[in-house]
């Protein structure tokens, strides 16, 4: 489904990405983690090429992104992402919010596009809060209706940019759980997340990175399975992480 | 000083007024004019092409350090001589002076427009374009939907400040005999050597209306402040 190989990226003189190369299956669940500054978000980001890249492919869906021909509005319509700060429309109602794109991409029917969106507002628990602006919303209800608006255009896969980095910590779970659920019912996710309890629990593989490099790319069990096989920047970042 | 009267402004009313209605039409045509193209231009000092960039600050720069009324002879008095030399007409087209203030604040506002309008795009957050592009919009449907409405309503209270200061500079176009709401004043007080009583009331509504708009922009920017 998406596929990323030996893609590398400069700011300036600077490396942000060198060499990266993964894949995710339809179906497939993969946590991209590492410590901070170590190119995972701008990873996640060239795959629906809201950042661009200079060397290497990725293609989604067999389609390449980096390809100058290739129509981005129309890719990136089809691939879902979740940001760190919600990045909701704060002109816009919650219900405004999820239609937008839909009747103006998709050129639904605004009706259907109205269905669509409560049918998804339901789905996170959010439907009393149609008409409310985003500021009126807590930070995990606003994630989820974030969540929500990507599904309204019936992506293929989902990406998350450090979902819950933002929230306080009694809101992670609320997204936690909506990303579990989405997760169970088969769609493909790529997910920037430094929640190792999610990672444990819903990915089938965990792919690391540092300094701009993917370190790892296991199955989930073989990452916390067994530490002793990982690299070592792998590891202290385990135990940092998995120590509080 | 006692014999002051000040009747004749009673008397020249509905001229004053027809000037005044003037005056109002010219500043709300130079200011959705202006934030129109102003917005346009705006759009083109933050695009990524860089002739269009390099055009679009040319024309705000040259517009800045040029006096307005400069700006007004030069479009009322060259710009015909100009349009004449480069069509090969005997006779340079007549546009006439209320036509040309119309032009020429439309011009000149946007300039200042522009750098508003650049500015509240430069507000609203980097990754709300981000958000947009990744619903699959187009950057002509991001800037439309998501960034230039927020970009706008961020903006308000200085886009009409502006306004203000507009309403008072259209007062210049009286210097080409335009009956605007001065001009109607200035025709009045010298037909009927009314001089001290014209002025002193034109100063006083323009006192009124300004102070008022102002007011009410200060309880808006408020108001805005309390929903963001």
């Amino acid at each position: 489904m998406i596929s990323i190989s030996k893609v590398s990226k400069w700011y300036g003189s600077f490396k942000v990405l060198s060499g990266c190369s993964t894949e995710v299956a339809k179906g497939e669940v993969v946590v991209v983690c590492g410590p901070s500054g170590s190119g995972k978000s701008t990873l996640i980001k060239c795959v629906n090429a809201l950042e661009p890249f200079q060397e290497g492919t990725i293609s989604v869906d067999g389609i390449s992104v980096g390809d100058p021909a290739t129509n981005l509005p129309r890719l990136r319509a089809r691939v879902g992402m979740v940001f760190q700060h919600f990045e909701l429309f704060p002109h816009l109602s919650i219900m405004d919010n999820l239609t937008l794109a839909q009747v103006k991409v998709l050129r639904r029917p605004r009706e259907a596009a109205a269905d669509k969106g409560l049918a998804l507002l339901d789905r996170v628990g959010l439907r009393e809060q149609a008409a409310k602006f985003p500021g009126q919303l807590s930070g995990g209800q606003q994630q989820r209706v974030a969540i929500a608006r990507a599904l309204c255009m019936d992506p293929i896969a989902m990406l998350f940019d450090e979902p819950t980095s933002a929230l306080d910590p009694e809101m992670i779970n609320e997204v936690l759980d909506v990303m579990v659920e989405l997760a169970g019912e088969g769609m493909t996710m790529m997910c920037v997340t430094h929640e190792m309890g999610f990672a444990r629990r819903v990915a089938h593989r965990v792919v690391f990175m540092d300094k701009g490099e993917i370190v790892e790319d296991v199955a989930t069990a073989e990452f916390f399975g067994n530490p002793g096989g990982r690299s070592e920047r792998a590891q202290q970042f385990l135990s940092k992480i998995l120590q509080h | 000083m006692s014999d002051l009267d000040f009747s004749v402004v009673l008397r020249s009313l509905p001229y004053l007024l027809k000037g005044l209605g003037y005056t109002a039409q010219l500043t709300a045509a130079a200011a959705v004019g202006g934030t129109v193209f102003g917005t346009l231009l705006a759009l083109a000092r933050l695009s990524s092409l860089q002739p269009l960039r390099l055009a679009a600050s040319g024309y705000v720069n040259l517009m800045r350090s040029i006096p307005l009324l400069l700006v007004i002879f030069w479009f009322y008095f060259l710009v015909p001589v100009v349009i004449q030399s480069i069509t090969g007409a005997e006779r340079p087209p007549q546009i006439g002076a209320e036509r040309s203030a119309y032009i020429t604040f439309v011009m000149f506002e946007a300039a200042y427009f522009c750098e508003i309008m650049r500015a509240g795009i430069q507000s609203v957050a980097r990754g709300q374009q981000g958000a947009a592009f990744a619903l699959g919009l187009t950057y002509r449907q991001a800037m439309a939907y998501v960034i230039l409405p927020q970009a706008f309503r961020n903006m308000l209270p200085v886009l009409l400040t502006q306004t203000i200061i507009l309403f008072q500079d259209v007062s210049l176009v009286s210097l080409l005999n335009v009956t605007d709401f001065v001009g109607a004043a200035v025709k009045i007080a010298q037909r009927d050597s009314r001089i001290v009583e014209m002025y002193s009331v034109v100063a006083v509504v323009y006192f009124g209306l300004c102070f008022a708009l102002s007011q009410m922009v200060k309880g808006l920017q408020r108001r805005i402040a309390v929903v963001r």
